[in-house]
């Protein structure tokens, strides 16, 4: 295998630009900018998923779509956000930040990381090709067995599915492996674990959740394929199998995933409440703990997704205490995030406005979490409405509005612009107002007894005012976002003049040129403190100089390589051969591309 | 190709020899010749003395069995127990998730299929 | 320790725990992998036992009403399964020689790895199609699909292992494995190694436990 550090050639000197430098780049910071692009997109598509939905919500007995597309739309609607969106939006974060609040010049394995990102792109576009032959997956985003059968979905739709993921799980599994390993050892010299900073202590609990969690669904995925391509049983009944067996292995993998969602934004919030409060962090050690304990025993909840299959009194009251129990770090951490706030001299920058209002949403979606962890209530609230408002609490309340604020707080670093502050308002309240007007009234209606996945109502159950207003909260957030996309673009057009460190930051990226070069840091950091930058400020004064851009002479930085794309081809194409049965010349094919990407890559000039 | 700092960790710490190694080969082959004869005896049911003491606890030996050569590949062909704490917690840990799903996953179904078989819709 | 910390820090092999980035790779590769044949193993476990009809791994079976003895043939597996552990002996002495730059210990070592390794999954070859010809087809029964799928799961890993050994056999052979670069045989190694381990708890999971 060549080395991944390799003798700088004067051809990198300056940064090069056109598409085949970004075809090739094995540079994080670009790599970031690719998943965030790319991911925004994808959430835009899963954004319009959701308004059709809610368009054909707003009226009873509608036939804007029919119950077929209605299933397909709010299956892929799931699957896009989740896998599409939020994942690789994290990933965004964790490409482009990681290494630089750790002082490294880049992640331990860049051609790897570009191979992520790649594999991310074509598995997200195979998922949607399906679209274009009219069969999008359809069985939910948890593909429950035995409706996801040959039996009962002869199309191909699942197998866009199945095979989707497994490739998006190959990309998530080779992105984890990374960043355990960048963050285990390329942390700049002197920084010992418990002075990292907390988006990178949570991003690392987060990559530990994927490598164990990611295989459980690989291998769910697996059999469900090989029943639908070979005819084995393992999901049908009349051969032996058994559906809930699907469930708990989707479901040991699907509560482990949540907090691979949630966690990163837990980091993001806890760099920005800090620095808008000007205190540190609260309670840092508890924050690490916290964080590591809800991970761990997140292992141990899955099947409160189940409490409605008659697993018995044992199994519901074991996971219904669980469950509870994790309710306990979740609000240590909400105490702490509060008590760095309390006393700080608050300043509401947009980013802070979103840290702000995560903290309130992600209140209000943990409170509804807890209820459904009783089973007795459970029964009630399973299937309706309000799991719905849930996990949209927790998702976008939490999820998305960090994800946000982290855009408005790192934007002058990744691009060297400032995003207007004013639009930014506008869009923080105009997301609030529509959210909460989307998803609040569904504890409601859930209550009420509407049920998930239906395309339609009646006339008779009163649900059409609450749904109603739900469409009108949808397109405010719709609105929201095209005032989000409009700042991006009226700001675009200025000439990238950002300081270094707009908001007194505490962490290392804030010492660095905004956007940064491409070697990161002229010379490698030494550390000894938590908020290393607040310290070397303190150090200095109280502030340190504007850095300059310097010549990277001498710097080796890795070289650009085309065969991580060649090798993210080779496993689409590899499991791509898996829809609608399986094609032997394709596998033949697709493998053949991957042992050439896999064996240039290894041998590679150096 | 390594730097100092990663070959002093090496150094530092004894390797297993040639003949630790052969030792842990051997011992390896006679746990499994001893894995096999168990499952002999007791499906031949013979020696049939041996066979009655022995089936009620089997599985339990096999396992233990297994556990001992999984140590021992881990520890010394594995390098673990020269290597140092991180990548043996690394191995440890998930291997105990591991065994934690195994257990679990059976432990449910046991209860689902035989415990309370009327819970399961499929009965 | 500090300053030279600091000199080190651009040193491109440079890590906060001294083992190398690549060795932690594969060790982390290895856990996850854990969980993979965790939920294989898992799920061989939850049916045992639940067919009804059709080919069985330790009682005789009906076949067209013609009674059938059990599938699994202890004492081929258990050849394999006694090469596959000295696989792994040899390997560990292919590395030895690699360290300490003894070419001809490398080479043969590896060679020996190898031939084990083929004998392996030419053993399972073999008892797959013998079984298919005793009428376990993949899709017969629970116990022929989820026998098949863990035992070729961790056969397609042993392939893949094979794959690895022998290009980096070819990279020995071109004189271009010398002591600094022994890392590259430490990972296929482990990587063989753990393969290994997983099939330590498989025989006895599958093969001779009732």
């Amino acid at each position: 295998m060549a080395t991944t550090a390799i003798e700088q050639t004067p051809a990198h000197s300056v940064e090069a630009t056109g598409l085949w430098s970004w075809i090739t780049t094995v540079d994080h910071k670009r790599i970031g900018i690719l998943y965030g692009a790319t991911a925004f997109l994808f959430f835009l598509l899963g954004g319009i998923e959701a308004l059709v939905i809610r368009l054909q919500l707003a009226q009873p007995n509608s036939t804007l779509v029919s119950p077929d597309t209605y299933n397909q739309l709010f299956t892929m609607h799931g699957t896009t956000m989740i896998f599409l969106g939020v994942m690789p939006l994290s990933a965004m974060y964790f490409n482009f930040l990681i290494p630089l609040q750790l002082g490294a010049r880049d992640v331990a394995f860049p051609r790897l990381n570009a191979f992520s990102y790649w594999v991310f792109l074509l598995g997200g576009l195979l998922i949607n090709v399906s679209w274009l032959f009219g069969a999008a997956p359809n069985g939910g985003w948890f593909g429950y067995a035995n409706l996801t059968t040959k039996q009962f979905s002869p199309g191909m739709n699942i197998d866009f599915w199945t095979v989707g993921l497994q490739i998006l799980g190959v990309a998530s599994l080779a992105a984890a492996v990374n960043f355990f390993v960048t963050t285990v050892n390329l942390r700049a010299p002197g920084m010992k674990m418990m002075q990292m900073p907390m988006f990178v202590w949570m991003s690392f609990i987060t990559q530990i959740l994927l490598l164990l969690s990611f295989p459980i669904i690989t291998v769910a995925l697996v059999l469900l394929m090989i029943d639908r391509t070979f005819g084995t049983h393992f999901f049908v009944p009349s051969g032996g199998g058994d559906p809930i067996l699907w469930q708990h292995l989707f479901w040991l993998f699907g509560h482990p995933e949540v907090y691979i969602l949630i966690l990163p934004s837990f980091g993001i919030v806890s760099e920005i409440l800090p620095v808008f409060s000007r205190k540190p962090l609260f309670g840092y050690a508890a924050m690490v703990f916290s964080g590591v304990f809800i991970a761990f025993v997140g292992f141990g909840v899955w099947a409160h997704h189940m409490f409605a299959t008659g697993m018995g009194p044992f199994a519901d009251a074991f996971f219904s205490l669980a469950t509870m129990i994790i309710a306990i770090p979740t609000g240590v951490k909400i105490f702490n995030w509060i008590g760095t706030m309390w006393g700080g001299r608050i300043e509401f920058k947009t980013a802070m406005l979103f840290a702000i209002g995560f903290l309130g949403m992600f209140i209000m979606g943990g409170l509804s979490g807890v209820m459904h962890a009783s089973p007795p209530a459970d029964l009630q609230q399973t299937d309706t409405y309000f799991i719905v408002a849930h996990f949209h609490y927790v998702l976008f309340g939490g999820a998305i509005f960090a994800l946000t604020g982290g855009a408005y707080y790192w934007w002058p670093k990744m691009f060297g612009r400032m995003l207007d502050e004013s639009l930014g308002k506008v869009h923080f309240w105009l997301m609030m107002i529509g959210f909460n007007l989307t998803f609040f009234p569904m504890h409601i209606l859930g209550l009420n007894g509407m049920p998930r996945r239906v395309y339609t109502y009646s006339e008779e159950s009163n649900f059409k005012l609450l749904n109603q207003l739900e469409t009108l909260g949808s397109l405010i957030l719709a609105v929201s976002f095209l005032v989000f996309m409009y700042n991006i673009w009226k700001t675009w057009r200025i000439k990238a003049t950002a300081p270094a460190d707009p908001w007194n930051g505490a962490t290392l990226e804030w010492s660095i040129p905004s956007p940064p070069q491409v070697f990161n840091f002229p010379a490698l950091p030494q550390v000894s403190t938590r908020d290393a930058l607040w310290e070397m400020k303190r150090a200095a004064g109280g502030s340190v100089p504007e850095p300059q851009r310097v010549s990277g002479k001498g710097i080796h930085m890795p070289n650009p390589s085309f065969y991580p794309l060649v090798a993210a081809i080779g496993v689409t194409v590899t499991l791509g051969g898996f829809i609608g049965g399986s094609h032997l010349p394709v596998h033949i094919a697709g493998v053949a591309i991957l042992l050439f990407g896999v064996y240039s890559w290894a041998f590679e000039p150096a | 190709m390594h730097a100092s700092a990663t070959h002093a960790g090496d150094h530092a710490h004894e390797h297993p020899t040639w003949q630790t190694y052969t030792k842990i080969a051997l011992i390896l082959f006679a746990l499994t010749a001893l894995e096999v004869w168990s499952y002999d005896i007791v499906h031949r049911h013979s020696p049939a003395a041996l066979a009655v003491a022995l089936e009620p606890i089997v599985v339990e030996v096999l396992l233990l069995l297994s556990a001992v050569k999984f140590a021992l590949v881990a520890m010394f062909y594995m390098h673990l127990k020269s290597d140092g704490k991180l990548l043996a917690s690394i191995f440890s840990f998930s291997l105990l998730l591991a065994a934690v799903i195994v257990v679990g996953l059976m432990i449910i179904f046991s209860y689902l299929y035989h415990v309370h078989p009327t819970l399961n819709p499929l009965k | 320790m500090a300053d030279t910390a600091h000199a080190h820090a651009d040193d491109h092999h440079y890590t906060a725990t001294g083992i190398d980035n690549r060795k932690l790779a594969i060790w982390t590769f290895i856990g996850s992998e854990c969980m993979f044949f965790a939920s294989l193993i898992g799920t061989y476990l939850v049916y045992k036992g639940r067919d009804v009809s059709g080919p069985m791994p330790h009682s005789t079976w009906l076949l067209k009403g013609v009674e059938q003895e059990q599938m699994l043939e202890i004492p081929l597996v258990t050849f394999g399964t006694a090469l596959l552990l000295f696989s792994s002996f040899f390997v560990v002495l292919a590395l030895n020689g690699a360290q300490r730059g003894n070419r001809k210990q490398l080479l043969g070592w590896l060679c020996a790895t190898i031939f084990c390794g083929m004998f392996f999954v030419g053993m399972q070859v073999f008892e797959f199609t013998h079984f298919a010809h005793r009428g376990m087809g993949y899709t017969t029964n629970l116990f022929s699909s989820t026998f098949y799928t863990l035992t070729g799961f961790h056969g397609t890993h042993v392939t893949i292992g094979l794959i690895w050994l022998l290009s980096v056999l070819a990279v020995a052979l071109r004189g271009k494995l010398p002591p600094e670069k022994s890392l590259n045989l430490e990972m296929a190694a482990l990587y063989w190694h753990f393969v290994d381990v997983v099939w330590i708890v498989i025989f006895p999971v599958v093969y001779l436990i009732r």
